[in-house]
């Protein structure tokens, strides 16, 4: 699937929902379905900087693609960035460079899109996409 | 104590936040700005809105009086012996830089200066700038489970070579009353000065700084109902005498010719530029309203808040208080067994409830602690039990949610 198709695809799901409380607990859900960083990658150099709770990334090219694995000592957080790995994973660098971010604004997290929210989402995107630059210079 | 009228006058208190009643318990970062205090606002920039001290028209003679009465009306409140003493700053932080500042010309290598373990980090970093700049070192009184400084170290730090000890009157982290009264008799018995940071006393307790014996004591107008962007510094006379204006320009001069340039007298010389006018003729009438209503009638209702927010808040499993000591102000820092601070945060947020979670810019507590931070809910004059009834509900929905 492409990107935007798996961002659908979240959108779609996150639709079912008319309130907030089902939302979060939704989101918390998928942080459950996060495919957990190894403990020697929970760096310091690893951690997003921006955030209130820990966010630690990790990326590895495999065949071309680039996979995340993450992790976070906050649930809510772990929900957030559980979202963008299952968007962002398992696609070339370019793809992700190219990749817009507007379905956080259509599953209802707009609120934590805000560059001074101390979750970092802002600050999470970015590093993914800081991530997906490296290795596609690497590609070149 | 009046809730109902007192609440009618916080226009913001009327708003809703995610559909909810808005329950304010994040005071200890800023408070809300009753009515009088923004038409106080309104009302300068509407009627006599002039720069001071230099204008022989009307209206800049009417802004100086009205700036100037405002100073008289912080002199009265933290009782300092002379006008002269009270200098207008743009909060906290630039009150303690200022003294900071001044202060690097007095001090030399192998000087030391103690500080103590529950500070702010404004409280901390001027003074290790200082340090870097003197050559001066740098002590910490350590404190215990309870957030009680440990006055047993605190005598053993005390020498010859100590030269200034800082302390904040109550902590903004766990909401802790410190013994400053004690802290600055031993610290003048060895000839040191103590500066006393009370930005989070000042919204509960009246100090006296010439029964206090004081030698600096700063705060803000933004955490006791005034606005933004102001506060004061109490110095005693003969300390502000001593120490090099901080900022160079105008206001704060007496003569200036390209050889030699003459400082004004106090309070001026500490005060270059235009300073914030309409800043600190409300935060004159903030504290106005707050006597108004009484400091010690304030205490009490507090007081009621904390204990009864306490009680209710431990009856949660799992809910760990930190800095649970007899004298505290209305401040309840806390954690959920297992959560993190900022999930909590989030969720009650949805219920209207706006709490502050996170290091409380108090690293080292947290550290002390072995935590990410807390959530910390911080009471004023104009909260409910109702309100805090609507927290504890929240954070149980939190839990709830987050287990």
């Amino acid at each position: 699937m492409t990107i935007q198709e798996i961002q659908n695809e979240i959108v779609d799901e996150f639709s079912m929902f008319d309130d907030w409380m089902q939302r979060y607990e939704y989101m918390i859900e998928l942080g459950k379905s996060l495919p957990l960083i190894e403990d020697r990658y929970k760096t310091q150099a690893n951690i997003i900087k921006g955030c209130q709770s820990k966010v630690w990334v990790h990326a590895e090219l495999q065949d071309d693609k680039l996979v995340f694995t993450a992790d976070s000592d906050a649930i809510i957080t772990k929900g957030i960035i559980a979202i963008l790995v299952r968007a962002f994973s398992n696609q070339s660098p370019q793809a992700i460079i190219d990749a817009d971010t507007k379905f956080i604004d259509e599953i209802g997290l707009k609120e934590h899109l805000s560059p001074t929210r101390a979750n970092g989402l802002v600050s999470m995107i970015k590093q993914l996409k800081l991530y997906a630059v490296a290795y596609q210079t690497q590609l070149n | 104590m009046d809730i109902q009228k007192i609440r009618s006058d916080f226009p913001i208190l009327n708003r809703k936040v995610n559909d909810h009643p808005l329950v304010y318990f994040d005071n200890a970062a800023t408070s809300q700005t009753p009515q009088v205090v923004i038409d106080c606002i309104v009302d300068y920039y509407s009627n006599y809105n002039a720069n001071i001290h230099r204008g022989v028209h009307s209206l800049s003679q009417e802004a100086t009086d009205k700036y100037e009465q405002a100073r008289e009306t912080i002199r009265a409140h933290f009782n300092a012996k002379f006008t002269r003493e009270i200098i207008f700053t743009s909060g906290t932080t630039d009150g303690i830089n200022l003294v900071a500042h001044g202060f690097s010309g007095l001090l030399k290598k192998g000087d030391e200066l103690i500080v103590s373990a529950l500070e702010h980090h404004s409280n901390i970093v001027p003074w290790q700038m200082l340090c870097e700049s003197t050559g001066a070192n740098l002590k910490v009184i350590p404190m215990n489970d309870q957030g009680i400084l440990d006055m047993q170290a605190y005598n053993e730090l005390l020498t010859d070579r100590t030269k200034l000890v800082f302390c904040n009157h109550v902590s903004n982290a766990l909401g802790v009353i410190n013994p400053i009264s004690e802290i600055i008799k031993k610290a003048h018995h060895v000839g040191a000065a103590v500066l006393v940071d009370g930005a989070q006393a000042t919204p509960h307790i009246k100090p006296n700084v010439q029964e206090l014996d004081v030698d600096f004591y700063v705060a803000s107008a933004h955490k006791m109902c005034g606005p933004t962007g102001v506060g004061m510094l109490y110095g005693k006379e003969q300390w502000l005498s001593k120490l090099p204006p901080y900022q160079g320009g105008g206001e704060m001069i007496a003569e200036v010719t390209f050889e030699k340039t003459t400082y004004a007298d106090l309070p001026h010389k500490f005060e270059a530029g235009t300073p914030n006018i309409c800043g600190g003729i409300a935060f004159g009438a903030a504290i106005d309203y707050m006597n108004e209503i009484g400091f010690a009638e304030i205490h009490d209702y507090e007081k009621e808040l904390l204990d009864y927010g306490t009680s209710e808040l431990k009856k949660i499993p799992g809910l760990k208080i930190y800095g649970e000591t007899a004298h505290k102000a209305a401040v309840i820092s806390f954690n959920l067994q297992g959560i993190h601070p900022y999930d909590v945060g989030s969720i009650v947020d949805k219920l209207g409830v706006a709490v502050r979670t996170g290091h409380h810019c108090a690293q080292p507590i947290m550290d002390y602690f072995k935590i990410p931070g807390t959530v910390r809910a911080s009471f004023a004059f104009y909260n409910t039990k109702q309100e805090i009834d609507t927290l504890v509900s929240a954070v149980k929905l939190a839990q709830k949610m987050l287990s």
